[in-house]
C-alpha cells in the first residue's frame, strides 16, 4: 500500500497509510484495539473498498484501478476471509459453506479437484467429523466448530492470501491455542501468506513479523 | 451450491415468515382464478341455456328485455305477438321450426309456461342436450304440466299432484276452478328450466276462458267438460323461438320480422343479445377483476416487506457473500431469487386451492344458482396471470433487492449486528 487515504461514504471515519507492505508467504500479525481502523484497512486490502488517493498493491494488481467485478474476482481468487464470528451461512450445512467461495472462484475451483472430497479433507483436518459438516444447517455447530469451518472455507482451493478478522475471539483460550495450531499448519502446508489482526498481543509469539497498526495508519475522525 | 439452492434454503429457515407470505400470495391468486372461472363460468351458464335457436321473436322493445323475459324469466312482456303475425312467420320459407311460447301466469314464485310439445323437442341448452323426463311424462292431457326440477324439489311436488295456477305475477287470484295434473318432472339443467311449470298452449287458453281484461267475467263459469269441446287456439302468444333451415338466412328472416308490417315485432339472434347483456354487466365484472388485482397487489407488497424487513439482520449473510468474492449483483440476484421462488410457489397453491375450492364448490354453485363451472385446465388467460404474478413479483423485489445492493457496498467488510 502506498500513500493511502480513505474515508467512507458519510466522512464518519478515514485511514492513511503511508506506506505497508506484506511479503509473499508472510505471517504478519496486525496489533490494534477495536476503532483502530482494522476493519477499514481489511476492507481495502480486500477490494471491497477502494482508497480516494493511493495505491493497493495484491500481487502487484492495483486494487484502485481495478472495476468492481474484477475486485470481486481478485478476492473471490486469492483471498480468503475468516470473521471475528458467525461466519457461516446459518442455513446452510456446514459443507455447502466450505465449497460456496468457489462458485465465484473458478480457479480456486480447478485448483482442488473435487470439491467435497476437498471440503470434508479440510474440515477433517481441522477436527470438524465429516458428519457433522455434512448433516444439519451451520446454525447447529458449536462456535469453536464454525470457526474450523470457517478456516476451511477460507483455505478451500489454496487462495495465496489468507485474512483472518479476531478469528479467536469468540473462543476459550485453549481452543484458542488449539485454533492457532490448526491455522498455521494448513497456512503453511498451503504457503499463503497470513494475514491476522487482533486486539490480543498473547497470540502474536509465532508470527514472523508483528506489526501495531497505529505505527502504519493515522485515523481521522469527524468531529462529532 | 447454486443460487437457486442458496435462496431455497434462506427461504425455509425463514419458513414461518414466508410460509405466510406465500399463502396470502396463494389466496390471492385463488382469488383472481377464481373470480375469472366464475365470469366465464357464468358467461357459458347464460350462453349455454339457449342453444341451437338462432332467432327469438317477441313484441317491440329491447334486444336485452326481449332475450331476458322470453329465455331468463326475467322481467315481463311488454307486449304480446298476435297468433296471426306468429303464423305468417311460421309459415316463412327460411323457417324450420317455430315455438311459441306464452308467459304471464304463476305458481307460487315460480313461472308458467304455455307452448307446444315441439318446445321439449327444440328447446336445448349446454351443448345440444335436450329436456328429459326424470319422472313421469311430458304434456298428453289438456291440464297436463311438466314442472322443473326445483319446482318439485322445493315444493315437494311428485307426479300426479294437483297445482292450481295463479293469474298474473305475485297475484292473489287463481285458476282454481281448473287444476293441473303434474304430468311430468324434468331433470335438472342447470338454466331456468328448473323454476318453471310447462303446460300446453291451450292450456293457458282454456284457463283464460273466463276472463277479460285481467279480470273474472261475472256470470256463471263455462264447465271443464264445455272448454275441452272449444278451440283453444290463442289469439296471441309472448314470443317464438325459431329455428331457420340455413344459417345464412338468419338475417333476411330477421329483417322480415322487423319489418313486418301488421305489428311491430322484434328479432334478436340471442347470442348477439347476450353480448350486449354483458356489456351492461361488463362493468361490474371489470370492478371485480380489478378488486381481485387488487388483493394480489396487496399480496405481493406484503412480501415485499417481507422481504424488507428482513434485510437488517440479513447484513451479515450479505456480507459473508460479498467477502467469499461475491459480486453485489449476486446479492441484488438472491434477493430477486428468493421473491420469485415465493411467487412461483403462491402461484402453484393457489393453483391448487383454486381446483379444491372448486371440487367442493361446484356441485353446490350449480345446485343453487344453476352455475355450471366445468373443471377443465387452466386457459391461457390463467397462465398469463400466473405468468404476471411471478414477473411482478420480480419487479417489487427489486426495491430491497436495490437497497441491499446498496447496503453491501457501504457495509463493506463490516459485520454489523
Amino acid at each position: 500500500m502506498h500513500d493511502v487515504d480513505f474515508t467512507w461514504p458519510g466522512g464518519a471515519f478515514g485511514l492513511a497509510i503511508d506506506q505497508f507492505h506484506v511479503e509473499q508467504g508472510e505471517k504478519l500479525f496486525l496489533l490494534g484495539a477495536s476503532g483502530s481502523g482494522k476493519s477499514t484497512l481489511l476492507s481495502l486490502i480486500c477490494g471491497i473498498v477502494t482508497p480516494q488517493r493511493g495505491k493497493v498493491l495484491i500481487a502487484g494488481r492495483d486494487l484502485a484501478a481495478e472495476s468492481g467485478a474484477s475486485r470481486d474476482r481478485l478476492r473471490a481468487e486469492s483471498i480468503g476471509i475468516i470473521f471475528q464470528m458467525f461466519n457461516l451461512l446459518p442455513y446452510a450445512s456446514g459443507l455447502d459453506n466450505i465449497i460456496l467461495p468457489l462458485r465465484f472462484a473458478p480457479g480456486r475451483r480447478r485448483r482442488c479437484g473435487d470439491a467435497r472430497t476437498e471440503a470434508l479433507r479440510l474440515s477433517e483436518a481441522l477436527g470438524v467429523p465429516a458428519e457433522l459438516v455434512s448433516g444439519g444447517p451451520a446454525a447447529t455447530l458449536s462456535v469453536g466448530q464454525q470457526q474450523r469451518v470457517a478456516v476451511a472455507r477460507a483455505m478451500i482451493g489454496r487462495p495465496p492470501i489468507i485474512v483472518a478478522d479476531e478469528p479467536t475471539s469468540a473462543l476459550d483460550a485453549s481452543a484458542q491455542e488449539d485454533f492457532l495450531n490448526l491455522l498455521f499448519e494448513q497456512v503453511g502446508s498451503a504457503g499463503a501468506t497470513l494475514i491476522m489482526v487482533s486486539h490480543d498481543d498473547r497470540l502474536a509469539g509465532r508470527f514472523d513479523r508483528v506489526v501495531p497498526l497505529k505505527d502504519i495508519a493515522r485515523v481521522r475522525r469527524a468531529a462529532p | 451450491m447454486s443460487l437457486f439452492q442458496l435462496a431455497l434454503s434462506s427461504l425455509r429457515s425463514r419458513g414461518l415468515t414466508v410460509g405466510l407470505a406465500v399463502f396470502s400470495i396463494a389466496l390471492s391468486v385463488a382469488l383472481v382464478l377464481g373470480v375469472e372461472k366464475i365470469r366465464t363460468g357464468a358467461r357459458a351458464s347464460f350462453a349455454d341455456t339457449i342453444s341451437n335457436t338462432d332467432l327469438l321473436v317477441g313484441a317491440r322493445s329491447g334486444s336485452v328485455q326481449l332475450l331476458l323475459y322470453s329465455v331468463f324469466r326475467i322481467g315481463n312482456a311488454t307486449n304480446n305477438v298476435s297468433w296471426e303475425s306468429y303464423q305468417d312467420i311460421a309459415a316463412r320459407p327460411e323457417v324450420d321450426w317455430a315455438v311459441p311460447i306464452s308467459l304471464g301466469d304463476s305458481h307460487r314464485q315460480f313461472r308458467v309456461m304455455g307452448t307446444t310439445p315441439a318446445y321439449f323437442e327444440r328447446y336445448q341448452y349446454r351443448g345440444g342436450r335436450s329436456l328429459q323426463a326424470a319422472d313421469g311424462g311430458l304434456l298428453g292431457d289438456l291440464f297436463d304440466a311438466v314442472i322443473g326440477a326445483d319446482v318439485a324439489a322445493q315444493l315437494g311436488y311428485s307426479v300426479g299432484d294437483p297445482i292450481v295456477v295463479a293469474h298474473g305475477l305475485a297475484s292473489f287470484t287463481e285458476h282454481d276452478d281448473m287444476p293441473f295434473r303434474v304430468a311430468g318432472i324434468l331433470e335438472k339443467t342447470g338454466t331456468p328450466v328448473d323454476r318453471t311449470v310447462i303446460v300446453s298452449l291451450e292450456a293457458i287458453e282454456a284457463i283464460h276462458v273466463d276472463w277479460q281484461s285481467g279480470a273474472r267475467r261475472t256470470g256463471a263459469a263455462t264447465p271443464v267438460e264445455a272448454i275441452r269441446q272449444m278451440d283453444l287456439q290463442p289469439e296471441a302468444i309472448t314470443a317464438v323461438m325459431l329455428g331457420v333451415k340455413s344459417k345464412l338466412k338468419i338475417f333476411a328472416l330477421q329483417r322480415f320480422v322487423n319489418e313486418y308490417p301488421e305489428e311491430p315485432l322484434l328479432a334478436v339472434l340471442p347470442g348477439v343479445a347476450l353480448q350486449e347483456l354483458w356489456g351492461i354487466v361488463g362493468v361490474a365484472e371489470t370492478a371485480l377483476v380489478g378488486v381481485s388485482a387488487l388483493v394480489v397487489a396487496t399480496a405481493l407488497l406484503g412480501m415485499m416487506a417481507l422481504i424488507l424487513s428482513g434485510l437488517n439482520e440479513r447484513r451479515r449473510e450479505m456480507a459473508i457473500l460479498r467477502a467469499m468474492g461475491a459480486p453485489p449483483r449476486t446479492i441484488m440476484s438472491l434477493l430477486m431469487a428468493e421473491a420469485v421462488i415465493m411467487a412461483a410457489m403462491g402461484a402453484a397453491i393457489g393453483v391448487a386451492l383454486l381446483y379444491a375450492g372448486l371440487a367442493v364448490a361446484r356441485p353446490w354453485l350449480d345446485a343453487a344458482y344453476g352455475l355450471y363451472l366445468p373443471v377443465e385446465g387452466l386457459s391461457a388467460r390463467d397462465l398469463a396471470v400466473l405468468a404476471a404474478v411471478v414477473v411482478a413479483a420480480a419487479i417489487v423485489s427489486a426495491v430491497p433487492a436495490i437497497r441491499a445492493y446498496r447496503m453491501s457496498l457501504a457495509d463493506g467488510m463490516m459485520i454489523r449486528m
